[in-house]
């Protein structure tokens, strides 16, 4: 792979995506008529909330390709950089793509430019890719994220929702995406309070996403036998945590055993 | 009409080396030595904004001494020949060894074929996962490649520094050994070199994904001490 050099005033700067752009490294674009005539995997819904220490993040780990169950145990959170994460839902193969280059987007700009994108202008960034991405989401391609961080110039942690034209919505307390979200929200809705603790943070995700699952077949529930459990992170000063399975299973154990005697 | 004069082209390489080594002297030096733990990078430079070290990828890092706009060019370019390569193919694919080449070739061709040579000289290291598997590539303004065991020295001091880093290096050595060896090197017997003073990052082999790290001030301070 031969090293890339450009002219002074020709040069791309920090931006990954113009680099590949300039070096043909692009993938070609879906055609418009794809969704038509193939299942497309889709991911569903994702959860972030704000607590007192930062952030917390959720996602089911379902994906669907119209009835089909295709995976039980896709993620669809993950790190942006050390103090921020993505979260996605809606068609798996564009989203986790636009995650990759979104990740290597901000990893790029802050070695090229020896400094840190502060946290808007990492959902700038963000929103300019899915504004990019419209052509693919009028296809039937659509991707929405949801982005969160830790802002370590006002230590504090913020959460950004998108819609499909790349509109970007600053969220104060907690926002949702994917097919499940209107009944994720409702449940935080109902739960939350301000500095809520790291444990009512993950119990309140958790408990979202497993009344999502109730209603929405999209959605995947916590699985005891395989030992499948949403991916849940906290983003804090701290940086980028995901929870640990066994944490997850004993919180969603005890979850299930709450419900029993309510029902 | 005038003919132009016939200069040997042993002369015009000569000319060119002598143009590049005397522009390198002009700034200060730099030191690259293993240590049990990954590689250390050192150099010294008083500005806190125009760097001479730099993150390259997850184990891979560039020091240049120089002129500043021509090495951090290269710099960049490393940069953009490593995340794209980390793109179209894995993380795992990247190598220090492909991009020294590709440095090797640019500086080559530019020292041979431009009217001006770069005045520049490269080190890309890598740190393995254990310590058989650290590298250090050292690239001269002429495209010289080398790959250099243990430590090596860039800039137009380089001889003594050379010499006292040999009798100071042990590759067992700690970070904070490692780091009063290579500073004492760096420095000479007649002064001391302070936090302020110096630029440091190691890549350290037991880090997160990302091993490259500064080291700067008050943790500096206490290693030196």
């Amino acid at each position: 792979m031969a090293i890339p050099f450009f002219s002074p005033g020709d040069d791309p700067g920090p931006d990954f995506a113009a680099l590949i752009r300039r070096t043909g490294n692009q993938p070609a674009e879906i055609p418009a008529e794809a969704s038509d005539l193939i299942q497309i995997t889709h991911g569903t819904t994702c959860v972030a909330v704000r607590y007192a220490d930062g952030v917390v993040m959720a996602g089911d780990r379902r994906a669907t390709s119209g009835n089909w169950i295709s995976h039980r145990s896709i993620e669809k959170v993950f790190p942006a950089d050390r103090h921020s994460g993505v979260a996605i839902a809606g068609a798996a193969g564009p989203a986790v793509e636009m995650v990759r280059l979104f990740q290597l987007q901000l990893e790029h700009y802050e070695k090229v430019e020896g400094a840190l994108l502060s946290l808007e202008g990492k959902a700038n960034q963000l929103s300019g890719m899915i504004r990019n991405h419209l052509p693919q989401a009028m296809a039937g391609l659509a991707v929405i994220p949801i982005f969160a961080g830790y802002d370590t110039a006002r230590d504090v942690g913020r959460l950004f929702q998108f819609d499909v034209t790349g509109g970007r919505y600053e969220e104060a307390d907690h926002t949702a995406t994917g097919s499940g979200s209107m009944h994720a929200s409702t449940v935080i809705k109902l739960g939350f309070s301000d500095a809520l603790t790291r444990e009512e943070a993950v119990d309140l995700v958790l408990r979202s996403l497993w009344e999502a699952a109730d209603e929405d077949s999209a959605t995947g529930g916590p699985d005891l036998i395989r030992r499948i459990f949403p991916v849940v992170a906290t983003i804090t000063a701290d940086g980028f945590t995901r929870l640990p399975d066994d944490e997850l299973e004993t919180r969603a154990r005890a979850l299930i055993d709450g419900l029993g005697g309510d029902r | 009409m005038s003919m132009p004069f016939y200069v040997a082209p042993e002369q015009v390489m000569k000319d060119r080396a002598d143009y590049a080594r005397k522009g390198i002297a002009r700034g200060r030096s730099l030191i690259a030595s293993t240590y049990c733990d990954g590689v250390i990078l050192a150099a010294e430079n008083p500005s806190r904004m125009l760097r001479k070290i730099s993150e390259i990828y997850d184990r891979i890092g560039f020091a240049g001494v120089g002129k500043y706009n021509e090495f951090d060019q290269m710099r960049i370019a490393g940069i953009r020949h490593a995340d794209l390569k980390g793109y179209s193919y894995s993380r795992e694919d990247v190598d220090a060894r492909s991009l020294a080449n590709q440095y090797a070739q640019i500086l080559g061709q530019i020292f041979t074929n431009e009217m001006k040579p770069m005045e520049v000289e490269i080190l890309v290291a890598e740190v393995g996962h254990d310590p058989s598997g650290d590298q250090l590539f050292h690239i001269q303004y002429d495209g010289t490649l080398v790959d250099e065991e243990g430590f090596t020295v860039l800039g137009g001091d380089a001889e003594p520094i050379r010499e006292r880093l040999g009798a100071a290096f042990d590759p067992g050595h700690d970070l904070a050994e490692a780091i009063r060896a290579g500073i004492a090197a760096l420095a000479g017997p007649d002064r001391t070199l302070g936090s302020n003073e110096l630029e440091l990052a190691i890549l350290d082999r037991n880090g997160p994904r990302r091993t490259f790290r500064r080291i700067e001030d008050g943790e500096l301070d206490e290693l030196l001490a």
